[in-house]
């Protein structure tokens, strides 16, 4: 469903090059989350992004059961205009990524409702708070009901309490196509992530020094595997 | 092509929808059409030079630096919560997104063309009735050929600093074909001239548009990726 071979990418040239994806490759099917761990600046950004084909990596291949239609991607940005409510903004995702124009409305209240944000859905996304814009940018990734779910820091700036209940919504959504989707999750810190994954990596330096099966890992254990294989804390530099 | 334009239209619907709900760059640019034309109307000496001379001139400097207000705001928007990435990750195809940002783009620029053209009009005192629909076509072809350019070249700034400075800085080069077409073709226009003698003009517009319509709409792609 999701594939990557050999990925290899770098950013400048000669002594100044940083290498931010080396040799990633891996293979996932329907209801596996991979959770990728990794200090900033180990690559995993540039590593959605070549998932999700908005850079073409200098090495390797990415292979996407349904192409573009079938990706959904939510980054540190909600791609939502402030000055459209929550519903047009879902109508004009959904017409860009081809639901067929009697489809979109209904499934726009659907996603809401599912989201919990029916009645935010004529709001102005510039008046709802850091976790209802959140929510509303998950709502929008998942307008087209896509199989493969890329996740590139969705905590971040979110408080404890929102941070917590974004973690019991993707645990749901998880589910949602048929069959289950395919889900990457970047993220620095360990906790946040680790009960999501089905799967866990450890990225460094733009390489996979760690790629395995959860388990019964819990948080700690998986810390702990983090700790050794990559060095200092989750959120060295 | 029905969908690149069906997309490209969702684009552009969107972006109008945007700017008629905020209407930041379109007013700005209205209203920096009635004062330029303004301060050309009192600042001038009408003995000096017959207004008819000067006219095409003052209407298409106008018309210009306005329109460079409106093509600014074309992918500035796309950059509010990071939008662009959203739109790069969709099916939607480069030239579809680029299309959609034309025809907004020439939607605003008409409506400020359209009202900059009776200002013109009333400050100037230049009769237009016996030429109007010409002159129309001549500031739809010329407009065609700039704002074409324009939200090539917005696409090519939008991530740098000083944006707004940077196109104004290097769009005009490229502006000054349609400009030389476009004032000299109103000025025989307003002068009530034959048609051989600004035909040769009217084709340098169309030449003009046809090329570089086809090439932003090639070369886009490579302002957008990454």
């Amino acid at each position: 469903m999701l594939s990557a071979e050999g990925l290899r990418h770098a950013f400048g040239e000669g002594g100044g090059q940083v290498v931010a994806l080396d040799g990633v490759s891996f293979n996932l099917t329907s209801g596996q989350t991979l959770a990728v761990f990794g200090p900033n600046g180990a690559g995993k950004t540039t590593l959605l992004k070549v998932l999700a084909g908005l850079i073409r990596p200098q090495q390797g291949s990415v292979r996407v059961a349904g192409g573009r239609r079938a990706i959904g991607w939510i980054g540190h940005q909600s791609h939502l205009y402030e000055h459209l409510t929550v519903r047009e903004n879902l109508l004009f995702w959904a017409s860009l990524y081809g639901v067929p124009a009697a489809r979109r409305g209904p499934r726009a209240t659907e996603v809401l409702s599912r989201l919990g944000m029916g009645d935010r859905a004529d709001q102005p996304v510039w008046s709802l708070s850091r976790g209802l814009a959140q929510r509303a940018a998950i709502a929008k990734a998942l307008i087209h009901d896509p199989s493969v779910l890329l996740l590139d820091e969705p905590f971040t700036g979110l408080d404890l309490a929102a941070a917590a209940e974004l973690r019991a919504l993707l645990g749901e959504l998880r589910g949602g196509a048929a069959g289950g989707r395919v889900v990457v999750l970047a993220t620095h810190n360990v906790d946040e992530g680790v009960e999501l994954a089905t799967d866990v990596a450890f990225q460094r330096r733009g390489r996979f020094v760690h790629f395995a099966p959860r388990g019964g890992r819990g948080s700690s254990e998986i810390a702990e595997a983090y700790r050794r294989a990559v060095g200092g804390k989750e959120t060295d530099g | 092509m029905g969908e690149l334009m069906a997309q490209a239209w969702t684009v552009a619907r969107k972006d109008l929808v945007l700017e008629f709900r905020t209407r930041t760059a379109l007013v700005s640019a209205v209203v920096f059409t009635a004062l330029v034309l303004t301060v050309f109307n009192f600042g001038r000496d009408p003995t000096a030079v017959p207004t008819i001379d000067l006219a095409p001139t003052i209407l298409w400097v106008t018309f210009t630096f306005a329109a460079m207000l409106t093509l600014n705001r074309a992918f500035q928007l796309e950059l509010e919560n990071q939008a662009l990435e959203g739109l790069l990750v969709s099916p939607l195809s480069r030239t579809s997104l680029y299309w959609g940002k034309l025809i907004a783009n020439l939607v605003f620029v008409a409506v400020v063309e359209g009202v900059g053209l009776p200002l013109f009009v009333l400050f100037f005192d230049v009769p237009v009735g016996h030429v109007l629909v010409p002159l129309i076509g001549v500031i739809a072809l010329a407009t065609l050929g700039f704002v074409a350019v324009g939200t090539l070249f917005s696409a090519l700034v939008m991530r740098t600093r000083f944006a707004e400075l940077l196109l104004v800085v290097i769009l005009l080069p490229f502006l000054v074909p349609p400009l030389i077409g476009a004032v000299q073709v109103t000025a025989r226009l307003l002068g009530g001239r034959p048609l051989s003698e600004w035909v040769g003009y009217l084709k340098l517009l169309a030449a003009y548009d046809i090329v570089f319509v086809s090439l932003a709409s090639v070369l886009f792609r490579f302002t957008v990726d990454e």
